[in-house]
C-alpha cells in the first residue's frame, strides 16, 4: 500500500508537469495545427533560467533572500523567458510559413527544436545540472501520515499546476482573449472578418502556452534535481502523446493525458520495470490511435473541404 | 500546339515553372536537356573517378558515408518529397536494417546467411516494419504521423540498448540480443558473386553502384502513374480521392518504400563499419539526412544528390578547425556573392569589414590588451591574417557565448529591417559572426556540426522552401 502511494504520489508530480507542457502543445495546435516541436526545448530553456536565477541569488545552501522569494523569482524567470522565447519563435521561424503547405512549419519545428537543443549544449555545456533542492527545502516537510509521505516540493508543484490550469480554463473561459482564441481555433477566416486581431491572439497562445512550459522547467529542475540540454526532447515528446491521448486542441483533455501519462510511467516504473517506462507510453499511443484516433475528450474531426 | 488528348493547361506547366537565371541557370537548364541515361552516367563516372585521384583513406570514408546519406535522402525523398508524409523515424528504419543484418551475418546469434539472402531478408523485414508502423497511424495524416514515427525512432533506439539482457519465458539465464550499448561487433564482409568487400574503397563502388540502381528506378518511377499519384495526394489528398486514387494505399506505398531503401543502406552501413552501434541511429542523423533532403529541394532527384554532397563533405569536415574554417569563410563569401549585388557594393561591405576589424583590432590593442592576447584556433592559410583583424580574447569561452547570443538577436532584428539598414550594419554582422566564429564555434566542432544542421533546416525553410533543386509549386488558376 505504502508502495502504492508513493507512486501515485510521483505520477501525480510527474503528470502535473506532463499536463501543463501538453497544454502548451494543445493550445497551439488548437489554433495553428502547428505540431510545435521546439515546445520541449523552450520548456528546457525555462528550467536553465530557473536554476541561473538560483545560482545568481547564491545558491541553494546560501540564498541571499528568504527561500519563498527565491521560489518566486526562479518561477517568474522560468516563465517570462519561456514565454518570450516561445514568442520569438512565432514571430521568426512560423509566422512567414503560415500559408505555406503543411509540411514546411513541421520541419522548421524539427530544426527549431535541434538547433535550441545544440545551443543550450554550446551555451551551458553538457553536464547535468542540480538544483539541489534538498538543501534549500528540507525533504522532512511536507505531509507524513501514515502511509503518505509527501514532500513539500510536490506539494508545491502539483498544487501550483492545479492553480495554473484552473487560471487557463478562465482565461480561455471568460476572458476576451480566451474568446478570440476559441475562435481563430474554429475558424481562422471567420473570426479575422469579425474582427478579431489574429496575429496578436497567435502571439498570446505561444505566451501563454510557452509560460506553462518554463513553469514546467522549472518544477521539473526542483522536483527531480535534473537540468540539461536533453531534458526538453523526449519530455516534449511524452507531453505531445498526452495531448494526442486526452484530444488534440482540447484542453480539459490535455491535462487528462498529461495526468494518465504521468501515472502510467510511474506505475510502470513501480511495478514493471523502468527500462521500457517509453516504451510503453508508445504502447497506449498506438493504443489510442487504433480505438479512438481523436483522443479521449477529443470530437471527431471533420474534414474541411 | 497542345496534344490531342492532352489538357492544355497540363501541357503548358512546364511553361510556367519558375526558371532560374544567370550562369547557374544555364548549366542546370543544360544539365537538364542531356538524356536521362547520359546524365546518369556522367554522374557515375564522375563519383567513380574520385578513389583514382586520391588515395586518401579519410576523403574514401567521407566518400562513401555521403552515398549512403545519398542513399538515404533518396529514399527519405519517396516519403517526404513525393508523397508528402512526414516521416520522424526514419532513421528507426535505417537502424532496423542494419541491426538485422548485423543479426543475420555474424557471431551474435552465430547465424552466417549468404549476403544475397540476407539482404533480401532484412529490406523485406524493413517493409514490414514499415508497413506495421504506418497502419495505425491515423489514415497517415502528417501530424499523427510525425509524432508516431519520431517517438518510434526514439523508442528504436531504447529497445536496443536494453535488448542485451532478456529473458525468455521458460528459461532462466537473461540472452543477449543486441549487445546493448556495445552493439554488436565483427558484422560480415557482404560477398556478392564471388566477390568480397573488404576495404572502404570497396564499398565506396558498392554503395555507387547501389545509388545507380536505385536512382535509376526512382527516375522510372517518378515518371510512372505511382509516381504521378504521390504527387497529386502530396498536392491534394481529397482531390486525389475524387480521381479514385486510393489514396491511403498510396500513402502506405510511399512509406514502405521509403523503409525498405532505409533497410539496404542500413545493410551496407552495417557491413562497412563492421559493426553496429546504438549511437549510430540517433536523431542528430536524422536532422542531417533532413537537412540534405530540404537543402537540396524535396521532390527532386538531383536535388537530393546535391543536398546529400553538400550537408554529407561539410558536416565530415567541420570535425578539422582549419577545414572547417575554409568552409566557413568561403561559404560566407559564396552567400555574399549571390545574394549583394551590384559587385560595387559587395567590394564596399567586405572593405568595410576588414577595415572595421584592423581598427578594432588596433583600438584593443591599446587599451586593453587582453582581448587581442589568443592566437587563431585554426591553422590555415589565413591564420596570421585573422590574428591581425580579429579580436581573440586569451579566454574566449565567455565572450563567445555572449557573442552568439548577440549575433542571433542582430540576425533576427536584420530579418525585419530594410535592404539599406541592413547594407549598413552588414560589416558589423559580418565581423560579429567572425568573431562567434573563431571565439566560439571553432572550439566545440562537434556542437558547431549539431548547430549548423539544424540551421539549414530553419533557414532553408524560411528563405527558399523548394531548396537548391525542388520544383516551386505551380500556381493553381
Amino acid at each position: 500500500m505504502d508502495f502504492f502511494v508513493q507512486q501515485l504520489v510521483n505520477g501525480l508530480t510527474l503528470g502535473s508537469v506532463y499536463a501543463l507542457l501538453a497544454l502548451g502543445y494543445s493550445i497551439v495546435y488548437g489554433i495553428l495545427k502547428l505540431l510545435n516541436f521546439a515546445h520541449g526545448e523552450v520548456y528546457m530553456m525555462g528550467a536553465f533560467a530557473g536554476y541561473f536565477v538560483l545560482i545568481g541569488l547564491g545558491g541553494p545552501a546560501s540564498p541571499a533572500v528568504p527561500v519563498a522569494l527565491v521560489l518566486v523569482l526562479m518561477f517568474l524567470a522560468g516563465a517570462l523567458s519561456a514565454g518570450l522565447l516561445g514568442v520569438a519563435i512565432e514571430r521568426f521561424a512560423y509566422r512567414p510559413l503560415r500559408d505555406a503547405p503543411r509540411i514546411a512549419p513541421l520541419i522548421t519545428a524539427l530544426g527549431m527544436s535541434f538547433f535550441l537543443q545544440s545551443t543550450a549544449l554550446l551555451l551551458f555545456g553538457a553536464d547535468v545540472r542540480s538544483m539541489d533542492t534538498s538543501a534549500m527545502i528540507s525533504p522532512s516537510t511536507g505531509i507524513h501520515v501514515g502511509p503518505l509521505d509527501i514532500s513539500l516540493v510536490r506539494i508545491l508543484v502539483i498544487v501550483s499546476a492545479a492553480l495554473l490550469m484552473v487560471a487557463l480554463m478562465l482565461f480561455v473561459g471568460r476572458t476576451k482573449l480566451g474568446k478570440a482564441m476559441r475562435a481563430v481555433a474554429y475558424d481562422r477566416e471567420a473570426a479575422e472578418m469579425m474582427g478579431v486581431d489574429v496575429n496578436r491572439t497567435i502571439v498570446a497562445a505561444f505566451f501563454i502556452g510557452s509560460i506553462l512550459a518554463g513553469v514546467a522547467g522549472v518544477m521539473v529542475g526542483l522536483v527531480f534535481d535534473r537540468v540539461w540540454h536533453l531534458m526538453g526532447f523526449t519530455a516534449g515528446l511524452k507531453a505531445f502523446t498526452a495531448a494526442v491521448i486526452g484530444g488534440i486542441g482540447n484542453i480539459p483533455g490535455a491535462m487528462l493525458g498529461g495526468l494518465l501519462i504521468g501515472l502510467a510511467e510511474a506505475f510502470s516504473a513501480g511495478y514493471i520495470s523502468s527500462t521500457f517506462q517509453n516504451l510503453i507510453v508508445f504502447g497506449l499511443l498506438i493504443l489510442v490511435m487504433l480505438v479512438r484516433p481523436s483522443g479521449l475528450l477529443g470530437t471527431p474531426a471533420l474534414e474541411k473541404v | 500546339m497542345s496534344q490531342v488528348g492532352v489538357d492544355e493547361w497540363v501541357a503548358r506547366a512546364e511553361e510556367r515553372r519558375e526558371r532560374r537565371g544567370g550562369p547557374l541557370g544555364r548549366a542546370e537548364a543544360a544539365w537538364d536537356a542531356l538524356p536521362p541515361v547520359a546524365r546518369l552516367v556522367l554522374f557515375a563516372a564522375l563519383v567513380a573517378s574520385v578513389p583514382f585521384i586520391t588515395d586518401s583513406d579519410f576523403v574514401i570514408r567521407v566518400g562513401v558515408n555521403t552515398l549512403l546519406l545519398g542513399m538515404l535522402a533518396l529514399g527519405l525523398n519517396i516519403v517526404v518529397g513525393w508523397a508528402g508524409l512526414l516521416d520522424l523515424g526514419y532513421i528507426a528504419f535505417y537502424g532496423f536494417g542494419a541491426y538485422s543484418y548485423a543479426l543475420l551475418a555474424s557471431d551474435q546469434i552465430d547465424v552466417h546467411l549468404s549476403s544475397w539472402l540476407a539482404i533480401l531478408i532484412v529490406v523485406v523485414a524493413s517493409a514490414l516494419l514499415g508497413l506495421l508502423l504506418g497502419l495505425p497511424s491515423r489514415r497517415l495524416i502528417g501530424d499523427y504521423l510525425a509524432i508516431v514515427t519520431l517517438f518510434f525512432g526514439q523508442i528504436f533506439v531504447e529497445v536496443v540498448v536494453n535488448l542485451d539482457r532478456v529473458t525468455l519465458p521458460g528459461s532462466d539465464s537473461p540472452i543477449d540480443i543486441t549487445g546493448g550499448p556495445n552493439g554488436i561487433p565483427g558484422v560480415d564482409p557482404i560477398v556478392l558473386l564471388g566477390f568480397e568487400f573488404l576495404t572502404p574503397t570497396d564499398y565506396f563502388y558498392l554503395t555507387l553502384g547501389v545509388l545507380v540502381v536505385l536512382i535509376a528506378a526512382l527516375y522510372l518511377v517518378d515518371n510512372s502513374r505511382t509516381g504521378r499519384a504521390w504527387r497529386a495526394i502530396r498536392e491534394d489528398p481529397l482531390a486525389a480521392s475524387l480521381m479514385t486514387m486510393p489514396v491511403k494505399r498510396l500513402k502506405l506505398l510511399a512509406f514502405v518504400c521509403g523503409a525498405a531503401v532505409a533497410g539496404l543502406a542500413g545493410t551496407i552501413f552495417a557491413a562497412l563499419q563492421i559493426g553496429v552501434f546504438p549511437r549510430n541511429f540517433e536523431t542528430p542523423f536524422l536532422i542531417l539526412i533532413y537537412a540534405a533532403v530540404i537543402l537540396g529541394g524535396a521532390g527532386s532527384i538531383k536535388g537530393m544528390l546535391a543536398g546529400a554532397a553538400v550537408v554529407g563533405i561539410s558536416f565530415e569536415l567541420l570535425r578539422q578547425p582549419s577545414d572547417a574554417s575554409w568552409i566557413f569563410y568561403g561559404g560566407v563569401l559564396l552567400a555574399l556573392v549571390v545574394t549583394v549585388r551590384p559587385w560595387r557594393v559587395l567590394a564596399a561591405v567586405l572593405a568595410a569589414t576588414a577595415a572595421l576589424g584592423l581598427a578594432l583590432h588596433a583600438l584593443l590593442a591599446a587599451v586593453w590588451p587582453e582581448a587581442v592576447a589568443g592566437a587563431p584556433r585554426a591553422d590555415w592559410a589565413l591564420s596570421g591574417a585573422i590574428d591581425n583583424w580579429m579580436a581573440l580574447p586569451a579566454d574566449p569561452k565567455a565572450a563567445g557565448n555572449w557573442a552568439f547570443v548577440a549575433l542571433i538577436g542582430v540576425v533576427l532584428w536584420l530579418t525585419q529591417a530594410s535592404r539599406r539598414t541592413r547594407l549598413l550594419v552588414l560589416p558589423l554582422l559580418l565581423y560579429l559572426g567572425s568573431f562567434v566564429w573563431e571565439n566560439r564555434l571553432l572550439l566545440d566542432p562537434s556542437v558547431t556540426r549539431l548547430l549548423m544542421v539544424g540551421a539549414i533546416l530553419i533557414v532553408v525553410m524560411s528563405l527558399r522552401p523548394a531548396g537548391l533543386f525542388g520544383a516551386k509549386r505551380i500556381e493553381v488558376m
